[in-house]
């Protein structure tokens, strides 16, 4: 039996807040990679966005970090990072998934015999370095499509060299995101598509929605977050309007200066 | 509105919680913002009444088992809570007893708390007695407090299967108690109601509640998940997803349970006579 593949999974977004079903991603994904048998999923990190990204109702970075934070408590596998969150300005997800997985490859690098970090557990069964994949929704897919806010190279570089695991979510239908963008296609092979059939669409704007009107979200969120979120007030009328006339971060950025490809 | 002049609300929740999810404990929580947004209510309790071993239903696992999830699922919450009586019940019971028999103990409960006010105290009195008639489908005057049958829109609709409930039970859980049904779909349950008599009838009885937020977590997905070793974190509490491994429940076998058996309800209402 030929040894599997470490496998590192990298969620990157607003996580404005997070909410059960984020959680739910990686453990959704972690199954099906070991259904199918080629990897053995070692870590998961969350990487919130930086408050540059500009978004309509996004609140500060520390606090969705802190939230995420307590929401994690529970896992023994997945944790957040920060770094994203710190760096001055947006940074392009090809960027974050660089720095994480060059940083995993020095951990790996350095011995399993060391203590590992928070967001690798010992991977001893492997005899080849970890790769990192990104975790995201099938809503995630249809961003490709949005003029302006991914370049054709990073596309490139995401589905064909570090590869995609997207979590399909009620009606949408990733297979036809993939089908409809031809980078995507090229690098099938690449994009693990996991279904989740029990459905459990909690999405962060409705939960949002429901804050600012005072309903109730236990259990759609740990009662930790639901806590820190009435301690510092977060998600109001006033949280809502913040970056309203703003345009999102990629949109200007990519324009102005376009990240280097590997390849260069 | 003053607090005082709010009707008092207990929401109680019948079903096989097989095993309870965060849907199930959610359906309060959309329950209560609905009713207290309305600005006529104030809900003071939720109950969890787990169906007892003796309905039969295919996969049903043990009633000590699904008791003992839902206490540790509402454990973190100050208003819901489970109450076993149902479940102890060596025979299935219809859920309009259930209901009676949890508005009686609300009845008492109220009495025992206000021996002081006389003039309340009569009128719960009345209240009580009128309640015992069984031909008395009475409307509830001043405030006293009101049990409602929390349920999703699949129990609604249930209503039209044949044989599944009495049509004398119907008439009462909406005509005497009252029914808080949270679906996605309002649609579908407003046509429901518009298409069934008793229901049209009682129709100011039956709040009909949307969730905008989440879908449901149907517990039949939730056990195919776990038959199939497959992840439940996060559809349900952590603790009760620890109590699920450590007890090993929720199998091929398990789910083969009163496989051939014919439900409770089907055996006891078929027939020409069902009163």
């Amino acid at each position: 039996m030929s040894a599997r593949i470490p496998l590192v999974l990298l969620a990157c977004g607003s996580f404005n807040p997070i909410t059960n079903q984020h959680m739910r991603l990686f453990e959704l994904a972690r199954d099906h990679l070991h259904q199918i048998g080629q990897f053995q999923v070692v870590g998961g990190i969350v990487s919130p966005v930086s408050d540059s990204y500009g978004k309509q109702g996004l609140v500060l970075a520390k606090h969705r970090i802190a939230m995420a934070r307590l929401a994690l408590q529970g896992s023994d596998w997945v944790a957040v990072d920060d770094w994203e969150s710190q760096q001055p300005d947006w940074t392009e997800t090809v960027v974050t998934m660089r720095y994480h997985y060059g940083r995993i490859l020095k951990q790996y690098q350095e011995g399993t015999g060391k203590d590992s970090g928070p967001t690798t557990n010992s991977h001893h069964l492997t005899s080849s370095s970890p790769r990192l994949k990104l975790l995201c929704g099938a809503d995630f897919l249809d961003t490709f499509k949005v003029p302006g806010l991914w370049l054709d190279d990073h596309v490139e570089e995401v589905a064909g060299h570090f590869g995609l695991v997207c979590v399909s979510r009620g009606g949408l239908e990733p297979e036809r995101a993939v089908h409809e963008s031809d980078t995507l296609s090229r690098h099938w092979r690449n994009i693990f598509l996991v279904r989740e059939w029990v459905r459990n669409e909690t999405s962060a704007t409705e939960v949002r929605r429901a804050l600012r009107r005072g309903l109730s979200v236990k259990y759609l969120l740990p009662d930790s977050v639901i806590k820190y979120i009435h301690q510092h007030n977060l998600y109001t009328g006033d949280s809502e309007l913040k970056n309203k006339d703003v345009l999102l971060r990629p949109l200007t950025k990519q324009t102005e200066m376009p990240v280097k490809t590997l390849d260069d | 509105m003053e607090p005082q002049d709010l009707t008092k609300v207990v929401l109680l929740a019948c079903g096989s919680f097989n095993p309870i999810t965060n849907m199930h404990l959610r359906m309060f929580e959309l329950a209560r913002d609905y009713l207290e947004d309305t600005g006529q209510y104030i809900v003071v309790r939720g109950i969890i009444s787990a169906v007892g071993d003796g309905y039969k239903k295919k996969g049903l696992i043990e009633a000590c088992h699904r008791v003992d999830m839902a206490r540790l699922a509402t454990d973190t919450s100050d208003w819901i809570k489970v109450d076993a009586w149902e479940s102890q019940q060596p025979e299935w019971v219809e859920t309009a007893k259930v209901m009676r028999h949890h508005y009686k103990e609300l009845m008492t409960a109220e009495q025992n708390n206000d021996y002081v006010d006389t003039a309340k105290k009569r009128r719960l009195d009345e209240t009580k007695q009128a309640f015992e008639d069984p031909s008395s489908y009475h409307t509830r005057r001043d405030n006293g407090p009101q049990l409602k049958l929390l349920c999703g829109a699949d129990v609604l609709e249930s209503f039209g299967v044949p044989n599944l409930w009495k049509h004398e039970d119907i008439a009462e859980i909406v005509g005497r108690y009252g029914l808080v049904c949270i679906t996605r779909n309002g649609c579908d349950a407003h046509k429901f109601i518009h298409q069934s008599e008793v229901l049209w009838k009682h129709r100011k009885n039956i709040h009909v509640v949307r969730e905008w937020v989440t879908n449901e977590i149907s517990a039949t997905h939730v056990r195919r998940a776990l038959c199939r070793g497959q992840t439940v974190r996060y559809l349900l509490p952590d603790p009760v997803v620890s109590y699920i491994q450590e007890h090993g429940l929720y199998s091929a076998e398990s789910e083969q349970k009163n496989a051939d058996v014919i439900l409770a309800p089907l055996q006891r209402h078929t027939g020409p006579s069902s009163s």
